[in-house]
């Protein structure tokens, strides 16, 4: 039971601080509140989509900005759309703010500003990334030892 | 049990809005989960689809298996409004759009394609609790527009209107008292369809291009003034259709008629003369199937328009066209209010435009298939009521009429819109047009027929315009802009081929579509449309006939299923 406990506090302390530093937002807070008995690891399929999605939204971007002859930005646009949408699905802040800079530099059609656009966004995904992965470790250690997630507010 | 085979009535409906049975569509493959999660925590029925196409082959095959979509706008295959669309008018569900943009333009967009609302992502699942509201409502429309409640069904409703909705949990509290207001309504509506013996709706009515065409007739006939369901209904004379069906069928036309208008109003005024090359392909205007030319330049396609700006669109327009002109024309038509007195008051709206158009081009038309055919007889459309129609376009394309005499005419302006109302004009200048033509547009040579063509054109262009308004909304396809495209080119064709469009079916589109002003193109019945004798050379000795029909505001002729068809095919490839 104390081993329970220290991991569901660890685990409420983490997931304070990513939403203290933006990195996830109420939305995130709104699929914990979806997984129920018919589907236990619901955050965490919904985490790995988002993650194969916005993997996928930046290589096409950042093979739209490679592009010598004459940089599509309509295309590379219509990928930021993608990923703001799907980066508000789990509340990925920092991501969507990153997305809304990005989509300005691509109407302006600059090229360089959108390619560090791309970086900021590449960076935050990595970041978010490793640290959802580590509230699921955190999640997986706590049910494992008995104990249940609990719901931070 | 009350609840039976109305769409709300079923088992499920027990507990209504519980097993409310949702399509959702979304290329995010997160949100995709997302939201069906939340939906079956709200005890709905989901399915769900990543591509627009899809989400429509779904709706098509199961008519009556959803009750309400869910889109989101950004969508790889299609644009969500355009699904949007489509779904409105081939199915009457509601549509609630989804978008991380919520730029008002965007959000009045989705209201302006029929969205009952529009919700922004992030989505809470609080809002999706309460789409079945949007359910609720459109039935309890559908209801009141039927005109009467019979006695006993009356009777009926209030017995067994009770025992719906007795599981009020899904209903949050406060909205317990209008909810149990609304049970009722819904419950009278499902009521009254079970108690009535002719109503035997238990799909949605599937309303096909021959049953479309019953309607805009019997809308015709009765003037779109004085329209209304039990009036339409009983025109019809089809045993099995109810008053609701027709009563939310003619609310949707008469929606898609004012959205047309509004199009071809755009188009029209960026048209201008779009049509380049077309008079040359047209000469030989095999005007085939006239199909109701008037309004369309679809007519065209009997050969000898091509609207399209390609011959070989062109031919397939012909038979398209001619579905697609209905199309049009009703969309314009929309607007004048007069049932027959086509009057249409607008300006270069599209409805006007197309009006003229139709008529122009309907008397093009018949001008020219008079040419080529040498028939005798003129057109006569019953184009008193045309006239006016035609004449308000500003378009040229009247002047075609007067052109007609003249052939080559840039005429008199008499075709100009304002003066056109006068039937007369028509009439006459389909004398004219015949004699002018008598040698076939060959002889009249290109000039000739162009300064017809342009006046032509430009009323092709709004008819097409129409058209493609038209077509759009019937197809599933992106067919908005396609068609649009294909009808200024049809259009063009039209001009080009001079007056070859039999104007007997134009004439019969456009007064059909003027008449009702409700003309609903609706890809309803692709399926189901045959190819009217469009290519048949044969065709246009029977102009004359056609006119006559046209003139009768048979909308036989408005949806040339071919035509349809072969525009369709080319959208969707």
């Amino acid at each position: 039971m104390d081993v329970v406990n220290q991991l569901q506090r660890q685990f409420i302390d983490y997931s304070a601080s990513l939403h203290r530093e933006g990195f996830l937002d109420d939305q995130f807070t709104q699929l914990q509140k979806l997984q129920d008995d018919n589907s236990p690891d619901f955050v965490v399929e919904v985490a790995s989509l988002f993650f194969e999605d916005c993997e996928k939204l930046i290589n096409n971007m950042a093979r739209a900005l490679e592009q010598q002859q004459g940089v599509d930005f309509k295309q590379v646009d219509a990928s930021v759309h993608q990923l703001k949408g799907s980066s508000s699905s789990i509340g990925a802040m920092r991501v969507k703010d990153v997305c809304i800079a990005f989509r300005s530099f691509c109407e302006a059609q600059n090229r360089e500003g959108c390619l560090r656009c791309l970086q900021q966004v590449t960076h935050e995904y990595s970041l978010l990334k490793n640290k959802l992965q580590t509230l699921f470790r955190l999640q997986q250690q706590i049910l494992a030892a008995g104990g249940s997630i609990p719901v931070v507010e | 049990m009350v609840l039976a085979e109305s769409g709300f009535s079923s088992p499920r409906n027990d507990a209504f809005p519980a097993g409310l049975r949702v399509l959702v569509v979304d290329d995010d493959p997160t949100w995709l989960k997302i939201l069906e999660k939340m939906l079956k925590k709200c005890s709905y029925e989901v399915t769900t689809c990543c591509l627009a196409r899809e989400a429509l082959n779904l709706l098509r095959e199961r008519k009556d298996g959803y009750d309400i979509v869910i889109s989101d706008v950004n969508m790889p295959d299609m644009d969500g409004f355009k699904l949007l669309e489509h779904v409105g008018l081939e199915m009457d569900l509601p549509v609630i759009m989804m978008s991380v943009d919520g730029e008002t333009s965007r959000v009045m967009k989705g209201v302006q394609h029929g969205a009952c609302d529009y919700l922004l992502k992030p989505i809470r699942m609080k809002e999706l609790r309460n789409i079945w509201q949007h359910v609720f409502r459109k039935k309890i429309h559908e209801v009141r527009d039927i005109e009467s409640l019979e006695g006993f069904e009356s009777i009926q409703m209030t017995r067994s209107g009770y025992d719906l909705f007795d599981d009020g949990h899904f209903l949050s509290g406060d909205d317990t008292t209008s909810g149990r207001k609304r049970k009722d309504a819904d419950n009278k509506h499902d009521d009254r369809e079970l108690s009535d013996p002719s109503s035997t709706k238990k799909a949605r009515v599937v309303w096909t291009v021959d049953l479309h065409q019953k309607f805009v007739k019997a809308v015709n006939q009765i003037g779109f003034d004085k329209v209304g369901p039990k009036k339409i209904l009983d025109l019809m004379n089809v045993p099995w259709l109810t008053r609701e069906n027709v009563a939310s069928h003619l609310q949707k036309y008469r929606l898609y008629l004012s959205r047309l208008q509004k199009e071809s109003d755009i188009k029209n005024s960026f048209i201008g003369m779009k049509h380049s090359d077309l008079p040359s392909k047209d000469s030989t205007a095999s005007f085939g199937p006239h199909k109701a030319m008037n309004m369309i330049p679809d007519d065209v396609p009997n050969g000898t328009y091509s609207f399209s700006a390609s011959n070989s669109l062109a031919q397939n327009v012909d038979l398209k066209g001619q579905g697609d002109l209905k199309g049009i024309t009703s969309a314009p038509v929309a607007e004048p209010k007069g049932a027959l007195s086509i009057d249409i008051h607008d300006s270069h709206e599209a409805k006007s435009t197309q009006m003229s158009f139709d008529h122009s081009l309907g008397s093009v038309d018949s001008a020219v298939s008079f040419a080529s055919f040498n028939s005798t007889t003129p057109l006569q459309y019953p184009w008193t009521e045309i006239p006016e129609i035609q004449f308000k376009q500003e378009c040229e394309p009247l002047h075609l009429e007067n052109g007609f005499s003249q052939l080559p005419l840039p005429g008199p302006s008499m075709i100009e819109n304002e003066a056109n109302r006068s039937r007369i004009e028509v009439k006459p200048l389909l004398d004219e047009c015949r004699s002018n033509f008598v040698e076939h547009l060959g002889p009249v040579g290109a000039e000739d027929l162009f300064p017809i063509q342009s006046k032509s054109q430009s009323l092709n262009n709004q008819v097409f315009d129409l058209i493609s308004a038209t077509k759009s909304s019937m197809k599933t396809q992106d067919v908005g802009l396609n068609y649009l495209a294909d009808s200024e080119f049809a259009l063009r064709n039209l001009n080009a081929s001079g007056v070859g469009v039999p104007l007997a079916t134009l004439s019969e589109d456009l007064q059909i579509c003027w008449l009702q002003g409700d003309c609903y193109p609706m890809n309803y019945g692709l399926q189901d449309l045959e190819c009217s004798t469009y290519d048949n050379p044969g065709l246009m000795a029977e102009t004359p006939f056609h006119l006559y029909d046209v003139l009768r505001f048979d909308h036989e002729h408005l949806f040339d299923p071919t035509e349809y068809y072969a525009i369709d095919q080319g959208l969707f490839a």
